[in-house]
């Protein structure tokens, strides 16, 4: 188990309280007019030798992204977006982090603005963190009380605004050129990359994009030293992670740990254990619930980081831990998410559009046991026709959940489905009739 | 996204109260000159909040002279987003988390709840006109599931009785208390808190 001290989050829980005084006891705000003296290029080496990687779900280097941003500020300001629209089921530490950690965060945007040359920081938190968004805002206007952000921030010769931007309910705007037409006032339907935000983002100016832990865990990193940070963990998937471990366990929780940490471990140690015992286990989504779940025989030796996950065809995500015992049908799981996808779905591709809504309505079929054998493999052709095929990442995320029940749990599938149209040829048949008009009758 | 219905009664005008404009107009300072359509979100959730929680057509004509900007962008935005209401809801607004986080530990027994005391369908008032409820996806707060919304605040950790307690009280006419409901802090684990011990006993 990760020491204590080795934890960058030490009010994960609320403990000692949210405000300047309380943070700055925890080391916050110290020392950071020195390490914006050391300069950009220092800043940015640090973090890449930290091997900081983007705590948003891509997992994107972080040193590496900053470093895409323009040198020299042209005739376009930069910006820097941070992006707390936390949406993906399973996942709530940056509501944590918003809650009880601002100043880390408000921190690390200082530092982050230094770094790519950004005078201007937009916060985007999802609308449903209205409560959320007011402590953070208390803690800006703390800061700007006390100059540690605004004109001059702690005499440093940098200026630095921060604004907070409600989002209003899309699942979509957490994709970053999504956000980004969001923040400029327009339905937040992705962008077409190239060209990449980093040159052209909001306004068209050059934008970089970081999530809310990434940035909250920098000030740290350059407080402890690049090597303290790399320390933990493995080589590329270093540091420490807030794991939230939902969904069928004795003790749900939030708990930061070390990188690479067994699933079995973290689950046991801290969550309690599964409802039943370790071997009532039926499946574990690692990630949030765009990761492909993983059965039990993996669950067993499997390591959280972000190629581990990866050894195993699926991935680290946003480290939003879903458990699912075997008293649960898990077919009916992974219909529900299923129906998140259709829902959220922002309608501008149409394999997408389409697709995520013909997943759903299958699979919805396929828990009710009103599908054939063959559907099976139609439905995974469905995801692959999905995947790739979209503008943004949504494709993947929407198919990849549904292509990892079928590689796993096809056997339970095929079981339940044995639905034979050709020998029932009067009965009724469900996928031959609009599912919309079900309801009514005579359809 | 989901379906929107447009509500057939609207009111005449709209327009911001003294209170509401000056909130309006900092939030556009906020954004760069002649970039203040980047206000809109944010400013029909206002109109929202001072409409009693629903956003007329009126209101999205008054943003959209407001901010300079068509009037159909401004209704793009209002039937893109899934929080903003686009007709009445009752004055306590639940929205019940289904996803299958809450999913797995019972969240459709709080949707039987609603069903049950609230009204038989989505989006229908209460029979004394205080609540409606909704189905809605992801709220972000999967480790205290499952949990609903009202309003502004979450209600954490509940269960078929907890959330019928939740709804006496307000049928009561008192205001139920928000957060978690088993008697947790935040996100901590019950009862077995292994990390940070040293701030909790300080």
């Amino acid at each position: 188990m990760l020491k204590d001290e080795d934890r960058i989050f030490q009010n994960l829980y609320n403990d000692s309280g949210a405000d300047i005084e309380s943070a700055k006891l925890r080391n916050d705000w110290s020392g950071t007019k020195e390490i914006l003296e050391k300069g950009r290029e220092w800043i940015i080496n640090e973090v890449k030798s930290s091997e900081l990687r983007g705590r948003g779900g891509a997992g994107f280097p972080t040193g590496l992204k900053w470093s895409f941003a323009p040198k020299e500020v042209g005739s376009r300001p930069h910006y820097l977006v941070i992006n707390a629209d936390e949406s993906e089921p399973g996942t709530c530490k940056d509501r944590d982090i918003i809650r009880f950690e601002p100043h880390k965060l408000i921190e690390g945007c200082l530092i982050a603005s230094y770094a790519v040359n950004a005078h201007k920081c937009y916060i985007y938190i999802r609308g449903e963190y209205f409560n959320e968004g007011q402590k953070l805002q208390t803690a800006i206007d703390e800061a700007y009380k006390n100059n540690l952000i605004g004109k001059n921030a702690l005499n440093s010769g940098w200026d630095l605004d921060i604004y907070i931007h409600y989002g209003a309910g899309a699942y979509i705007c957490g994709e970053e050129t999504a956000l980004l037409e969001s923040l400029e006032g327009k339905k937040g339907q992705p962008r077409l990359k190239p060209p990449f935000p980093a040159l052209i983002g909001l306004y068209g100016c050059p934008t970089i994009i970081n999530n809310v832990e990434t940035v909250a865990a920098v000030p740290t990193i350059l407080r402890r030293g690049a090597k303290w940070f790399s320390s933990l963990g493995r080589p590329k998937n270093t540091g420490t992670k807030i794991y939230c471990i939902s969904g069928n366990v004795n003790n749900p929780c939030n708990v930061e740990e070390e990188m690479g940490i067994p699933l079995k471990e973290l689950i046991e140690t801290h969550a309690g254990g599964v409802v039943g015992g370790w071997e009532n286990l039926k499946a574990v989504i690692p990630g949030g619930s765009s990761m492909p779940m993983l059965p039990k025989e993996i669950c067993d030796n499997m390591k959280m980081d972000f190629d581990a996950c990866v050894e195993h065809n699926t991935g680290l995500g946003t480290a939003g831990i879903v458990v699912i015992n075997k008293d649960q049908d898990i077919i009916k799981c992974m219909a529900r998410i299923a129906r998140f996808y259709k829902h959220e779905s922002c309608g501008q591709c149409t394999p997408c559009r389409e697709g995520s809504g013909w997943m759903w309505r299958m699979l919805e079929r396929m828990a009710a046991g009103e599908a054939t054998p063959e559907e099976v493999d139609m439905l995974f052709d469905v995801t692959k026709q999905i995947e790739g095929h979209t503008i943004c990442a949504f494709g993947e995320g929407s198919s990849w959940p549904v292509q990892g029940l079928i590689r796993h749990f096809k056997d339970e599938i095929l079981e339940r489905n044995k639905f034979d149209p050709v020998v029932k040829k009067k009965k009724n048949i469900p996928y031959l009739v609009d599912q919309h008009l079900l309801e009514k009758e005579n359809a | 996204m989901s379906l929107k219905k447009i509500h057939k009664e609207q009111p005449e005008t709209f327009e911001f109260n003294n209170k509401n404009m000056e909130a309006a107009n900092k939030i556009v300072s906020n954004y760069p000159n002649g970039k203040q359509q980047s206000a809109v979100m944010a400013l029909l959730y206002i109109a929202q909040r001072q409409n009693d929680n629903w956003i007329p057509l009126q209101a999205m004509k008054y943003i959209a002279k407001f901010l300079d900007m068509p009037y159909i962008k401004v209704y793009e935005v209002a039937t893109f987003y899934s929080m903003y209401n686009l007709s009445p809801v009752g004055k306590y607004f639940f929205q019940v988390c289904t996803t299958t986080p809450c999913m797995l530990r019972g969240a459709y027994d709080l949707v039987k709840v609603c069903k049950k005391k609230i009204s038989e369908k989505e989006n229908e008032l209460s029979e004394n006109g205080k609540i409606s409820w909704m189905e809605v996806e992801c709220l972000g707060a999967c480790v205290n599931a499952p949990m609903m919304q009202v309003n502004e605040d979450y209600y954490e950790d509940l269960n078929d009785k907890k959330l019928e307690e939740i709804i006496e009280t307000i049928y009561q006419n008192k205001t139920p208390k928000p957060g978690s409901y088993s008697g947790r802090i935040n996100a901590e684990p019950v009862n077995n808190r292994k990390t940070l011990l040293g701030n909790k006993n300080a």
